[in-house]
């Protein structure tokens, strides 16, 4: 059973969107691109906002968009909320009003509205900032109230258009970590576009890839980013991730070895994580390397990829290695590898030091 | 160059040659009304203004300055929102001619709704032959002639405040369910109230001045159109003690309403 059926084909400007997305009910579905690659496109047309040229769109049975039948539902009648970059909070209505906005739009009398407001305040961790007006609030806490107010009208599909790309880095983990927390106590069917691959990580079920209008790739999240095939899949699945358990030194993979890093945001024990660093954070030894790095690993080299400025080389597990090896990318300088006289085949070391590398929670 | 506000942020000091035209532009506008406050006449000052045709004309003024203002919201509310909103095709050709009492003399519109609604006008002629209504020579056109004038005030002010804003709370408004009414009363509005208060001030006190088209569509007959322009213009012929006072009245007025939309602050609501 799905929540949301979609295909949608439409030009805009150079390109021309032509995609097909299904989210089941209460499942997260992550739609990636590099910009321009239509995302903006389908979250709008999805929401009502933009008339598409050719689509037919259903959630929960409903018909909300069909071109061919002329069926076009308008914005307010969908049943889709949208929580965009900007918490755009009604700038003359305190917290709680914004919150209590669709409530009363959905016929609630106004104790009622407010009874629900606050109790959505509550979960995104605000209560005692209710009163507050929005240009009273820091740009995390109105990006939690939007979303407190984006979830109080129990929208059968929720649209996050890249929700913490305009907060600063040290914002964005808190309201990220709120913003998890809540879709999964509520079960809430969500669509998420990003570009960001840690927010696909953090947050979704499976990963849609999209590319020049058209989808490149889909499946489960860590199923995609462990084997990309796409070149934009690639490029963000450039991030090195290893899944496993959090633990007090950082993360524990299935086969009971330690990555060591730090947690961005609090984790519980054995709580589901993936641990996260840049290739350029790798460095590539022929002998076990002294010194400081906590994360040091054997590997088998299993290929050199050039990727201009950088060599990127690939591991695979090394006989007696942590099996976690596998995949992981270290980019170096050409002249490095040119010192190092590597090639495939050859058994090395990998060093990553510990502050390099974040352990995100992960869906599941 | 900065002068520095102890606890405050660093001003930057404006250039010199700022300076004087500012001054002599101030001065163009204070000391004429400080002469005003100089020519008049003080001992007698009471009984002046308090004249029969003085008292009518006041209450004439301000009972016509604010129907006509509230005529310019009902109208020019709904037409700033079409302007800024819609699109409609020839919108730039209908905002010209919204804009047209701002730089048409008065009189002249004053004259062009003389020949519409006049006895013998189009609209003046089935006026009179089905209802019986004259138009001209009444406190009615004393209205229809300020708000006339004063439109245009409210509709730029609002139209610009309603594009600053954008539609950005409206997208928001019906991702939450709101059907358009709904977010025209509960979102668009009220975000550009502060715009819809000083377009409505400055439409007051242009109704209030008001005096080219007035005189050329409603007359001057005491306490039915004479407004407080004109007989200020009238006594100004013979008893000028009378119309500086007058005057002085006038001013004040105008700088109560300036003042109190002003400390209303209403530019807080962002």
């Amino acid at each position: 059973m799905t929540a949301l059926e979609a295909r949608v084909r439409t030009r805009r400007g150079g390109f021309t969107l032509d995609v097909a997305v299904e989210v089941a009910p209460g499942e997260v579905v992550a739609v990636l691109g590099p910009n321009g690659s239509g995302k903006s496109t389908l979250l709008g047309t999805l929401a009502g906002l933009d008339a598409p040229e050719d689509a037919r769109i259903t959630l929960g049975g409903r018909v909300l968009t069909d071109t061919a039948a002329g069926v076009a539902v308008p914005a307010h009648r969908r049943r889709v909320g949208l929580l965009s970059q900007q918490a755009l909070l009604f700038p003359h209505l305190s917290a709680r009003d914004n919150v209590a906005f669709g409530p009363r739009c959905a016929g609630r009398g106004r104790r009622a509205a407010r009874a629900a407001a606050d109790a959505r305040l509550a979960d995104v961790g605000l209560p005692e900032l209710a009163e507050r007006r929005p240009a009273e609030l820091s740009g995390g806490q109105a990006q939690r109230v939007a979303i407190a107010r984006a979830l109080a009208v129990e929208p059968e599909l929720l649209l996050l258009d890249e929700p913490f790309a305009a907060l600063d880095v040290d914002a964005a983990p808190a309201v990220r970590s709120v913003l998890r927390r809540v879709v999964r106590q509520t079960g809430q069917t969500t669509l998420l576009v990003t570009h960001d691959v840690v927010d696909a990580v953090v947050l979704a079920d499976r990963l849609v890839v999209l590319a020049d209008g058209e989808v490149v790739e889909h499946g489960p999240t860590a199923e995609v980013l462990a084997r990309p095939r796409s070149a934009f899949a690639a490029r963000i699945a450039g991030l090195d991730l290893v899944g496993g358990a959090a633990s007090a030194a950082g993360l524990t993979t299935s086969e009971g070895t330690t990555v060591h890093g730090r947690a961005s945001e609090e984790l519980a024990d054995g709580e589901p994580a993936v641990a996260v660093f840049p290739p350029s954070a790798v460095a590539v030894h022929r002998k076990h390397p002294e010194g400081s790095p906590r994360n040091v690993l054997p590997v088998r080299l299993a290929a050199l990829e050039p990727r201009g400025e950088v060599v990127r080389l690939r591991a695979a597990a090394a006989p007696g290695g942590p099996g976690w090896a596998e995949g992981l990318a270290a980019d170096v300088t050409p002249a490095a590898v040119a010192e190092l006289g590597v090639e495939p085949g050859d058994e090395l070391w990998f060093a990553v030091k510990a502050t390099e590398v974040a352990v995100h929670p992960r869906r599941r | 160059m900065t002068r520095t506000r102890r606890g405050g942020a660093v001003t930057l000091t404006l250039p010199w040659p700022v300076w004087v035209p500012a001054v002599v532009g101030f001065g163009l506008i204070a000391v004429p009304v400080a002469g005003l406050v100089l020519r008049t006449n003080w001992p007698d000052f009471g009984a002046l203004v308090t004249t029969p045709a003085a008292l009518d004309a006041l209450w004439l003024s301000l009972r016509t300055g604010l129907v006509s203002t509230a005529l310019c919201l009902l109208l020019g509310t709904p037409l700033a929102l079409v302007l800024a909103r819609s699109d409609l095709p020839g919108l730039p050709v209908l905002r010209s001619v919204v804009l047209l009492p701002l730089v048409l003399p008065p009189v002249v519109g004053g004259l062009t709704l003389l020949f519409l609604l006049g006895r013998t006008g189009p609209i003046g002629q089935l006026l009179d032959a089905w209802f019986g209504i004259t138009v001209p020579f009444s406190t009615e056109a004393v209205v229809i002639a300020q708000t006339f004038v004063a439109m245009p005030f409210l509709v730029v002010s609002l139209e610009g405040a309603l594009r600053t804003a954008g539609e950005r709370y409206e997208v928001v408004a019906a991702t939450l369910g709101a059907s358009p009414l709904t977010a025209l009363r509960r979102v668009t509005l009220p975000v550009v109230l502060p715009g819809l208060v000083s377009g409505s001030v400055l439409a007051f006190a242009r109704a209030l001045g008001e005096f080219g088209a007035t005189i050329a569509f409603a007359g001057n007959l005491q306490g039915t159109t004479q407004t407080l322009p004109l007989l200020i213009y009238i006594q100004s012929q013979n008893d000028l003690d009378g119309a500086v006072a007058m005057s002085l009245v006038l001013v004040v007025v105008a700088v109560v309403v300036i003042v109190a939309t002003r400390t209303r602050d209403v530019s807080g609501v962002r």
